[in-house]
């Protein structure tokens, strides 16, 4: 049974918390002083391994693996950069912890950077946000002040200075290379891998990328200890996770779950989202961020096999992309009856087509494309043919590109067919109704 | 449109600021930052403006004109005194973005990328804005705009107008 523990959002509504005396008095920085003062960096990644915490940012990717391929050559410096470009439709967990608890990036950023052996770290945040900018950059003065940045921390001789980079407004720089390009000053083209930034990544040097959530959270495994961190959640899904939740549901917002809670529990309980709006019924969800693939709500509530589907890694994937989904970032959208999936899938590729950085033909080509073919679809001039079209078109970029944004543009459109495949039909066997306004196709069957 | 291009003497410190986060042979990393800068003192980054941060840089005129480009936030256009950034990505639609957008537009009396008459707004589309559960949404500046109804833009717009 997953309980209500938070461990990120628990001090989150105390007055004044974003104030570094506020948060202090409220047990602030102890990692920090437990780290730098008790603990090697080494003993420090063993909490993290132990913990098994995946990381936040939508792969999953255990953290404390990651960190341990930090290549350490002699005589180069090594980065930590933090990814806080959060631009995937759905997601705005990083954006409301950052700018009401700062300080708990901040001091993770510290215990983290200690870790890795990094005396520069950086934190890029998409430019749009640039009054959070502020926020964090007032948090890391204020930090300084009190002797937990800059020089020799804590007496301890070990030296550390933070920086905010702001990005520019472009989805991409939020995979961890072309983030690594744009903090160089350049356009945000992701790079060929390998290298991998463990080997060669921000100025060439070895470089870890981690979302805000993950090094938010190393303060409480500094804390607690990676083996407490690991009784939270369920099987290889440890610890909690941030949810941003929008759409048609009574308390969109953000929640702290524990991994392993019911999805339904999280949509109809009135602790979460409380349901869907007032006399309606859910249709379909996207779980994890506009990338991963849609459901009908009868495939969230239940796997193929009848069994509850979780909120967690395994539980959200079960299923495979056949009838399964993935956890990705944690931006739950939830959409009622009067959802048209078409015009949702269109929207979405529309989105991927303004936002590939038009590097790899397939992704380039193949985003316009999706759009047009949808754009065509609805607005009531499709053709039964254009569906096959589609799918042919999204498998055609799936593997075939530099960065995953091929991918992550293919799924949507490829799962909307394969779910509301009738949608699309009922679109062009009926232009004209189709394109009236809040025209929708009902297929009651998958109501919930 | 040779209006000479300088930034004040604040600016030009923040710069000086900006440039010594980076290791010394790493000056290019200021460009994101000193780009936002000229766009904060002329509302937007013409190319006398890409010139005048390629010396301050010592970067290639075209090193900045590929990153300024590149990046949506910038205005490579004039724009009017209040840029509206309006949020069109699939949450912000599903919680009844196209018709707040709508009566947005029908208030201003222009379309997307346009400008009204008396320079006072201009109007741009812009994906997910990473406040999708607060939504619809718009930025004006460095402010955030939320749960937008149509009542709410009225106020909004009426409020700037003044
Ligand atoms: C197109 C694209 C966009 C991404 N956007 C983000 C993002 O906004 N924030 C983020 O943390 N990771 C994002 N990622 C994932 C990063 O590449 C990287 O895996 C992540 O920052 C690593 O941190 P983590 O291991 O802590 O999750 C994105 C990936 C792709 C392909
Ligand atoms: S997949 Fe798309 S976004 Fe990624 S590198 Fe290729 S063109 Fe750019
Ligand atoms: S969809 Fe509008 S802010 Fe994310």
């Amino acid at each position: 049974m997953a309980s209500d523990i938070k461990i990120l959002t628990d001090k989150i509504n105390i007055p004044g918390i974003e104030t570094f005396e506020v948060y202090r008095k409220n047990g602030g920085y102890a990692a920090v002083e437990k780290a730098i003062k008790k603990m090697s960096p080494d003993e420090i990644v063993e909490e993290v391994k132990k913990s098994g915490i995946r990381g936040r940012g939508g792969a999953g990717f255990p953290m404390g693996m990651k960190w341990s391929f930090l290549a350490k050559p002699e005589g180069i410096p090594r980065y930590l950069v933090c990814n806080g470009d959060e631009s995937e439709p759905g997601t705005f967990k990083d954006h409301y912890l950052m700018k009401n608890i700062p300080h708990l990036l901040i001091e993770g950023m510290i215990v983290s950077s200690f870790a890795l052996g990094a005396n520069k770290s950086f934190i890029y945040v998409r430019g749009e946000l640039m009054y959070v900018i502020r926020i964090l950059e007032k948090a890391i003065e204020e930090a300084k002040n009190a002797g937990f940045l800059g020089k020799n921390i804590l007496g301890s001789g070990y030296d550390l200075e933070l920086v905010v980079q702001p990005g520019g407004g472009a989805y991409i720089c939020g995979e961890e290379t072309a983030l690594l390009e744009s903090l160089e000053g350049k356009r945000g083209n992701p790079r060929n891998k390998p290298p991998f930034p463990a080997i060669k990544g921000l100025y060439q040097s070895p470089t870890v990328v981690n979302n805000v959530e993950s090094i938010a959270t190393t303060s409480w495994i500094i804390n607690h200890g990676g083996d407490e961190y690991a009784k939270l959640g369920i099987g290889r899904s440890t610890g909690t996770k941030l949810i941003s939740a929008s759409g048609h549901v009574k308390k969109p917002g953000v929640y702290e779950i524990e991994l392993g809670l019911p999805v339904e529990e999280f949509i109809y309980s009135d602790q979460y989202l409380g349901g869907i709006r007032e006399g309606h019924q859910l249709k379909a969800v996207v779980a994890g961020g506009s990338s991963v693939p849609i459901l009908p709500a009868n495939l969230i509530m239940k796997t193929a096999n009848g069994e509850p589907r979780l909120m967690s890694y395994e539980s959200l994937s079960d299923g495979g992309f056949a009838t399964g989904t993935m956890l990705g970032s944690g931006g739950f959208i939830a959409m009622d009856e009067t959802t048209c999936i078409v015009r949702n899938t269109w929207n979405f590729s529309r989105f991927y087509h303004h936002e590939s950085c038009g590097q790899c033909s397939p992704c380039r080509e193949g985003t316009g494309w999706m759009e047009k073919v949808l754009h065509k679809i609805e607005h009531g001039h499709g053709k039964m043919s254009d569906i096959d079209l589609l799918v042919d078109v999204a498998k055609r970029i799936e593997g075939n590109t530099i960065c995953p944004l091929g991918d992550a543009a293919a799924w949507p459109v490829g799962s909307a067919i394969r779910h509301f495949r009738d949608e699309f039909e009922w679109h062009i066997t009926h232009p004209h109704e189709a394109t009236q306004k809040g025209a929708v196709f009902m297929n009651k069957s998958i109501l919930v | 449109m040779s209006e000479k291009i300088e930034f004040t003497e604040d600016r030009l410190k923040k710069v000086e600021e900006i440039i010594g986060r980076y290791p010394a042979d790493r000056k290019k990393s200021a460009l994101l930052p000193v780009l936002h800068l000229a766009q904060e003192q002329y509302g937007w980054v013409s190319s006398a403006t890409m010139d005048y941060v390629a010396g301050l840089l010592d970067l290639q005129p075209v090193e900045v004109y590929e990153v300024a480009t590149f990046y949506t936030m910038f205005h490579l256009e004039p724009v009017g005194k209040h840029v509206i950034e309006y949020c069109r990505t699939g949450p912000c639609s599903t919680m009844g973005g196209e018709d707040v957008y709508d009566h947005l537009k029908q208030k201003l009396g222009i379309k997307s990328n346009e400008t009204t008459s008396d320079g006072l707004f201009t109007l741009k589309e812009v994906e997910c804005l990473a406040a999708c559960g607060w939504g619809p949404c718009f930025q004006i500046r460095e402010k955030y705009y939320m749960h937008l109804d149509n009542q709410k833009i009225d106020e909004i717009i009426e409020d700037l107008s003044k």
